[in-house]
């Protein structure tokens, strides 16, 4: 490296100040109290980082004239058709689709990685002679693949979220093959392309392949692992992102790719930690093809109803409830009436806890934000750990469209979720549950909680139940 | 700076900086609370949306059509990421403000 003028001296202090800002954003999000500051901090940072991008690459450039960055029309057209998309698509969601926004969001920034990484190899290849040098198209190439993988992947998850495609795993015939053949001509192709020549066809074939690998990949795991395939796609981008930042020797993209390529393989660990399975098993085993699983044969007629007003006035007149919700809450939008019963039964002297599986709802946390956006004070969510021991204790526990993390087959050896750490809703003196349909849940594994005896089901949509125990707890 | 001619020196500061932003990510995040998980997943996912920066760096250099078109894609396709990621964890976040009975 040659002499640095003031400008890129100034350039790097401000990729500094970005970084750091990006570190304490990471980190503010780690506790509540301060993760919206971190949010906004972050946001700044790399608002910083653009701006001082944009008005100031040119003077950076060793004899250039003073100026903004060429092409600046480029940026100005594509940042307002991205931010428009942008901001349209953050704002109008609705609180239930923020795993599939997430999940877009991360296949627009995988997308552009690979863009990036395909208009440099573009930029320099077939220039002058001999290959080009090792590091620079290996950073191209994983920028390629790993932005393509992560682009087609969170477009399959996004898909599998929404309902668009089919959320059950998907297993084309011979998978296994398909998936090491296409691996072994990526590989070969990349192997090609950096010893023996700097290829644009081949490189073109190779981000290709690399895109259909990303469906390929997704497609075997079932909706219910949506989440855990988003955090990793996540980190995916983030290594794409580091790789681009190497081959623009641009440190922001470097340490921030970094950052959340590897946040994001620890933040998939803790989530795959929390279902007591391992990535492996997540990405490979076709979780919830409900075909081997054990005592599946429960007859649907055994399942016993009750109507709204005796269940609320079950629940009025104990001494404890517990509210287990899950994404048939999210889906139903319940979380209102929901707030509304658990304020009438503490009026009348009920001590009402919400409990909270760490994998209730789509998303980690899915079930804290609802339920925050409805004001339920924080102090009545607790988590599965905190509350597990109370169920013996307690005379309702209200089950609101959750179904895999309240199954009792979790506990025995032979089932697709065996061994994941479940709600002891079975030890409560009443089980309620509130669900949409007969059908077995979103994994396709049949519940013997509902034919319980202690177990009553309230069938229908979940915020058209709950206003009706609503109604029935102010009656009662 | 051509990015085909870097020096070794600068190689290795790339992978000084890797190894050890790779393990600041590691630490910052491994003690978050479950239901802090999702709007970790998208602050991160916001925080990698910087590539909207390596799309105008692609876009400053182009010339001829096909570039044009690529850098004009990557540019949108990060903005996307990073104002959408940014803005819907900030809603998400909003949730988690306005509670009473808050506990400390």
């Amino acid at each position: 490296m040659t002499d640095l003028n003031g400008w890129q001296i100034a350039t790097f202090f401000v990729w500094l100040i970005g970084s750091v800002t990006f570190i304490l954003a990471l980190k503010f999000l780690a506790s509540p109290k301060t993760a919206r500051v971190g949010n906004l901090l972050g946001a700044a940072g790399m608002a910083l980082v653009i701006l001082w991008t944009f008005f100031t690459y040119d003077l950076a450039q060793p004899g250039s004239e003073p100026g903004m960055l060429e092409n600046w029309w480029i940026i100005v057209v594509g940042g307002a058709i991205g931010s428009v998309a942008g901001v349209l698509g953050a704002r109008r969601v609705p609180m239930t689709a923020m795993p599939q926004m997430v999940a877009i969001f991360n296949g627009a920034g995988g997308g552009a990685a690979a863009v990036v990484a395909l208009a440099e190899f573009l930029e320099f290849a077939g220039h002058g002679e001999g290959l080009l040098p090792l590091p620079f198209v290996i950073a191209t190439l994983a920028g390629g693949i790993i932005g393509s993988v992560a682009l087609t992947g969170s477009i399959v998850a996004f898909g599998k979220l929404q309902g668009i495609v089919a959320a059950r795993p998907v297993m084309l015939p011979g998978q296994q093959i398909i998936t090491g053949a296409l691996f072994l001509a990526m590989l070969a192709i990349a192997v090609y392309i950096a010893a023996f020549e700097n290829s644009i066809p081949l490189f073109l074939l190779f981000v290709a392949l690399a895109l259909v690998a990303g469906v390929v990949l997704t497609m075997p795991i079932g909706g219910a692992d949506m989440p855990v395939v988003v955090s990793l796609l996540n980190s995916y981008t983030g290594i794409a992102v580091a790789a681009s930042g190497f081959v623009l020797s641009n440190y922001a993209l470097l340490i921030a790719g970094t950052l959340v390529g590897a946040s994001g393989a620890i933040l998939t660990q803790l989530m795959t930690k929390a279902m007591n399975r391992s990535l492996v098993n997540v990405l490979f085993a076709g979780f919830g093809t409900g075909g081997d699983v054990a005592g599946g044969e429960e007859g649907e007629e055994s399942l016993k109803e009750i109507n709204a007003e005796d269940a609320a006035v079950l629940m009025a007149y104990g001494k404890r409830v517990i509210i287990v919700p899950g994404y048939g809450m999210a889906v139903a939008q319940a979380q209102g009436p929901v707030r509304e019963l658990m304020d009438l039964l503490v009026s009348k002297g009920v001590d009402v806890q919400f409990a909270i599986h760490p994998v209730a709802g789509r998303m980690p946390g899915h079930m804290n934000v609802l339920l925050a956006e409805a004001n339920v004070p924080y102090d009545r969510l607790q988590e599965m750990d905190e509350i597990n021991d109370d169920f013996a204790d307690t005379d309702v526990a209200l089950v609101i469209g959750a179904n895999n993390v309240v199954n009792p087959v979790a506990r025995e050896a032979g089932s697709p979720i065996s061994g994941m750490p479940i709600l002891n809703v079975d030890q409560a003196q009443h089980v309620i549950v509130l669900k949409r349909g007969r059908g077995a849940g979103f994994a396709g594994i049949p519940n013997p909680l509902f034919s319980l005896e202690k177990t009553s089901m309230l069938f229908g949509n979940a915020k058209e139940t709950v206003e009706s125990l609503v109604q029935g707890v102010k009656t009662a | 700076m051509d990015p085909t001619t870097l020096s070794p020196f600068a190689l290795l500061a790339a992978l000084f900086i890797t190894v050890l932003a790779a393990f600041i990510g590691y630490e910052v995040v491994s003690k978050v609370p479950t239901m802090l998980h999702t709007p970790l997943m998208s602050g991160a996912n916001a925080v990698h949306g910087v590539i909207v920066v390596g799309a105008m760096l692609v876009a400053a250099t182009s010339d001829g059509p096909l570039r044009i078109a690529l850098a004009l894609l990557a540019v949108i396709l990060g903005t996307i990421n990073v104002v959408g990621g940014f803005v819907v964890t900030d809603r998400m976040l909003e949730m988690f403000k306005k509670r009473p009975g808050e506990r400390g």
